[in-house]
C-alpha cells in the first residue's frame, strides 16, 4: 500500500523548544489515522508540517511519496479542516465551499453547483444562502469539511474539529465522519487529545507526548498494549503497576499495565489494599484499591458482590492480562 | 455558630448595588442620561441649529439675516465660485483619503500581524506621537521642509533631484513658486497631519481578523494575492471605511492647512470660516458646512451597497 504521507526523522524546533523532534512516521492511503496527545505534544504541528504552516527544522515529509519541503500550503494537494473552522464571516456558505474552486479559477457557475453537491454531502443542502454567523457549531463544523473536501484533496487534516461540539453532537459526528471516510476512500488525518475520540474512530493512531511518538499501532494494540507508562496513563483507564508491585504479583521487576476489566477482586492474594473509592458506572462497579500507595482499579461487574468502603481485599487477575511495558 | 443566608448589608455601597440588582435599568439610566443628553443637545441640537440657519437668508443691502424660510441660499452654492470650491475640497479630501489608505495600510497591517510586545509599544508611540504636538506647530513646520530653501529643496539639490519637485510643480493645477505654495504641499501636509486617523481602525479592523482565516485561504489554494483580495480586504474594509470617513471629513472640514501652505485657494472649510467671521453671512456659512454631511451620508450609503459592512 502506498504511503499518502511518510515523516522520516522530522523536527520542529521553535528556539529552544522542540515541538517535534525525530519523528518518523507512515499513514497509509485511505486509511483514518489519528494523531493523540496532550496540549503541547507536538501532534498540531506535525498536522501543520502536513499542511506546510510549519517547516521543518530537520528531516523530509513525502506526501505520495513527493517530497514538499520545497512546497507552499496552496500548492499542496491535502486540506484542512481548521480547529475554529475559520469560515469566512464575509461570504455565505456557498461561497465558503466554493473558494476552494473560485481562487482556482473554476467558473462561477460549475463551481457553485459543485459548492452545492458538497453542502449536500455534508447534509446542509438548504443553508448555502446563509452567513456563517447564522449557523450552530454543527452546522459550522459541517461546512468547514465540505469547503476543505471541494477541492477532493489527497489527504484531509483535522484539527481537533469536534472540541466546540457538545457531547452528543460529537458522538453523532464521529459516526459521520468515520462514515465519510469510507465512502470516499479519502486518507484522513485527525489530531485530537480525547482517547475515546481516537481510539473509537481511528484505523490507526500514534500517541505523542513531548515531541516524539510514544506509540503508534491501532486502537488495540494502544490499548491492550501500551508501550511506555505515558501511553498507559494517557490513553487507558489501564492500572500503571510499579515494578515492585508487578514483581509482588508474579512478574518481573518492570513497569506494567493491567485493565481494570481484567481484575478481580480476590479474598486473599499477593497482593491487597484497601477500597478508597466506589463509581457505579451502571454495567458494574468501578472499585479502588489503594495498595500500597499505588491505586488500582478494577470493575466489578453488575450483579457480583460490591466490597464497602474502607474494607481490605485482595487483587487477582489473568496472568496473560498483565502487560509488561518499557521503562520510559 | 453558622453564618446566615443572608449577609447583613454594610454600608451605603451594599445597598445601592442590592437597588441595581433589583432595578437593572435605574444603573442603565444613570449612566446614559448625560452622555445621551450631551449628544442630543450639544451635537445634534447644533445640528439642527445649523440646518435651520441654512434656509434663512441675508439682506443683501444690510446684511441682517432674514428669518424666513428659503432655498435661495442652498443656490447660491451652485454659483461657479462656490462650486468651484466644493470641487476643488471634495477633490483634495479623496486624494487625501485615498493616499493615506495606500501609506497606512502596510503600517497597520505589519502592527496587527507581525509587531510584538516592544515592537507593537513602539508603533502605537510612532503613530500617537505626533498626535500629542500642536497642530499649528506641525502645520508650520511644514511650510519650512516644503519652503524653496526649505530642507527638502536642500536634500533635492543635493542628490540632484531637484527635477522631481519641479516636474510636480508644473503639472497643471499644482502649480506653484515652491511645494509650499503648492496644492501639492496642501495635499502632501494634509496626508501627514490625518495618516494616524488611518491607521488606528485599520488596525484595528486588521487585529480581528484571525490568522486561521488567511492559513484557510491558503489551505484552499489561494496565492498571496488572492488572500489579500478576498480574506484580508474585505475584512479590514470597515476599517478603511472608519479610516477613510476620519481622514475625509477632516480634509472637508479644515480651515488652517490651506491658509498656510498652498495657493490661498479656498476650501469649504476656510470658506465657512470666512463667512461667518468676517462676512456675517451665517446662513451660506451653514449651507455650506450642510454639503460635507451631505457628502457622507452618500459616501456611506454606497460603501454599504458595495458590501463594505458586510464583514460587521
Amino acid at each position: 500500500m502506498t504511503a499518502a504521507v511518510e515523516f522520516q526523522n522530522v523536527s520542529r524546533h521553535f528556539g529552544t523548544v522542540r515541538a517535534v523532534d525525530g519523528v518518523d512516521l507512515t499513514i497509509a492511503e485511505g486509511s483514518f489515522f489519528a494523531m493523540l496527545g496532550p496540549s503541547g505534544s507536538g501532534k498540531t504541528t506535525c498536522l501543520r508540517l502536513i499542511s506546510g504552516f510549519e517547516k521543518p527544522t530537520s528531516g523530509a515529509i513525502r506526501i505520495f511519496g513527493e517530497d514538499v519541503s520545497q512546497t507552499p500550503p496552496h500548492l499542496r494537494n491535502v486540506n484542512t479542516v481548521f480547529q475554529d473552522y475559520a469560515l469566512f464571516p464575509h461570504m455565505n456558505v456557498r461561497d465558503n465551499v466554493a473558494y476552494g474552486l473560485m481562487v482556482k479559477g473554476m467558473a462561477k457557475g460549475p463551481r457553485l453547483r459543485k459548492a452545492e453537491e458538497m453542502l449536500s454531502l455534508v447534509k446542509l443542502d438548504d443553508y448555502g444562502d446563509r452567513k456563517p454567523a447564522q449557523l450552530s457549531g454543527g452546522q459550522r463544523q459541517r461546512v468547514a469539511l465540505a469547503r476543505a473536501l471541494v477541492n477532493e484533496p489527497r489527504v484531509l487534516l483535522l484539527d481537533e474539529p469536534l472540541g466546540a461540539l457538545d457531547l452528543k453532537l460529537r458522538e453523532a459526528m464521529q459516526d459521520e465522519l468515520k462514515a465519510l471516510q469510507k465512502r470516499l476512500g479519502l486518507t484522513f488525518v485527525f489530531v485530537t487529545h480525547d482517547q475515546h475520540e481516537a481510539l473509537s474512530m481511528a484505523d490507526s493512531l500514534a500517541v505523542f507526548n513531548e515531541g516524539k511518538i510514544a506509540q503508534i499501532g491501532t486502537p488495540q494494540d494502544i490499548y491492550d498494549r501500551p508501550a511506555t507508562r505515558f501511553v498507559a496513563d494517557f490513553v487507558g483507564s489501564s492500572n500503571v503497576l510499579p515494578p515492585d508491585l508487578t514483581r509482588a504479583l508474579g512478574g518481573p521487576s518492570q513497569w506494567a499495565s493491567l485493565r481494570p476489566e481484567a481484575t478481580r477482586l480476590a479474598t486473599t492474594g499477593p497482593v491487597s489494599g484497601t477500597v478508597t473509592a466506589l463509581r457505579y458506572l451502571g454495567s458494574g462497579t468501578r472499585v479502588v484499591i489503594d495498595a500500597g500507595g499505588t491505586e488500582i482499579a478494577a470493575l466489578v461487574p453488575a450483579g457480583q458482590p460490591v466490597p464497602a468502603e474502607g474494607a481490605t481485599t485482595a487483587i487477582a487477575f489473568e496472568p496473560s492480562a498483565l502487560h509488561l511495558m518499557g521503562t520510559a | 455558630m453558622t453564618a446566615p443566608a443572608i449577609l447583613p448589608a454594610k454600608g451605603a455601597a451594599d445597598r445601592l448595588t442590592g437597588v441595581f440588582w433589583r432595578q437593572p435599568r435605574l444603573l442603565l439610566l444613570l449612566l446614559i442620561t448625560p452622555p445621551l443628553l450631551w449628544l442630543g443637545v450639544v451635537y445634534l441640537g447644533s445640528l439642527a441649529a445649523l440646518l435651520l440657519q441654512s434656509f434663512y437668508s441675508i439682506d443683501e443691502f444690510s446684511g441682517v439675516v432674514k428669518e424666513e424660510f428659503t432655498l435661495k441660499t442652498y443656490a447660491e452654492l451652485f454659483r461657479a465660485q462656490n462650486l468651484d470650491i466644493i470641487i476643488r475640497t471634495v477633490v483634495m479630501a479623496t486624494a487625501v483619503t485615498l493616499a493615506c489608505a495606500v501609506l497606512a495600510f502596510p503600517i497597520a497591517y505589519y502592527a496587527a500581524r507581525y509587531a510584538k510586545g516592544h515592537w507593537k509599544a513602539a508603533f502605537y508611540l510612532g503613530v500617537m506621537l505626533p498626535l500629542w504636538s500642536s497642530y499649528l506647530v506641525k502645520v508650520y513646520a511644514w511650510k519650512l521642509i516644503l519652503a524653496k530653501e526649505g530642507i527638502l529643496g536642500w536634500a533635492a539639490e543635493g542628490t540632484h533631484t531637484s527635477w522631481i519637485i519641479e516636474g510636480i510643480l508644473s503639472i497643471p493645477g499644482l502649480e506653484g513658486s515652491s511645494l509650499s505654495t503648492s496644492p501639492f504641499g496642501t495635499f502632501v501636509v494634509f496626508v501627514y497631519i490625518w495618516l494616524p486617523y488611518m491607521i488606528l481602525p485599520m488596525q484595528a479592523a486588521l487585529e480581528r481578523v484571525p490568522n486561521s482565516m488567511l492559513e484557510a485561504s491558503a489551505d484552499l489554494g489561494a496565492t498571496q494575492s488572492q488572500i489579500f483580495r478576498t480574506v484580508i480586504l474585505p475584512l479590514a474594509l470597515p476599517g478603511v471605511i472608519a479610516g477613510s470617513i476620519f481622514t475625509f471629513s477632516l480634509t472637508l472640514g479644515d480651515y488652517i492647512i490651506p491658509q498656510i501652505i498652498g495657493d490661498s485657494s479656498r476650501f469649504i472649510g476656510l470658506t465657512v470660516y470666512q463667512l461667518q467671521g468676517t462676512a456675517g453671512n451665517t446662513p451660506l456659512a451653514a449651507a455650506f458646512a450642510v454639503v460635507p454631511i451631505l457628502i457622507m451620508v452618500i459616501y456611506l450609503t454606497l460603501a454599504k451597497r458595495a458590501g463594505a459592512f458586510d464583514a460587521l
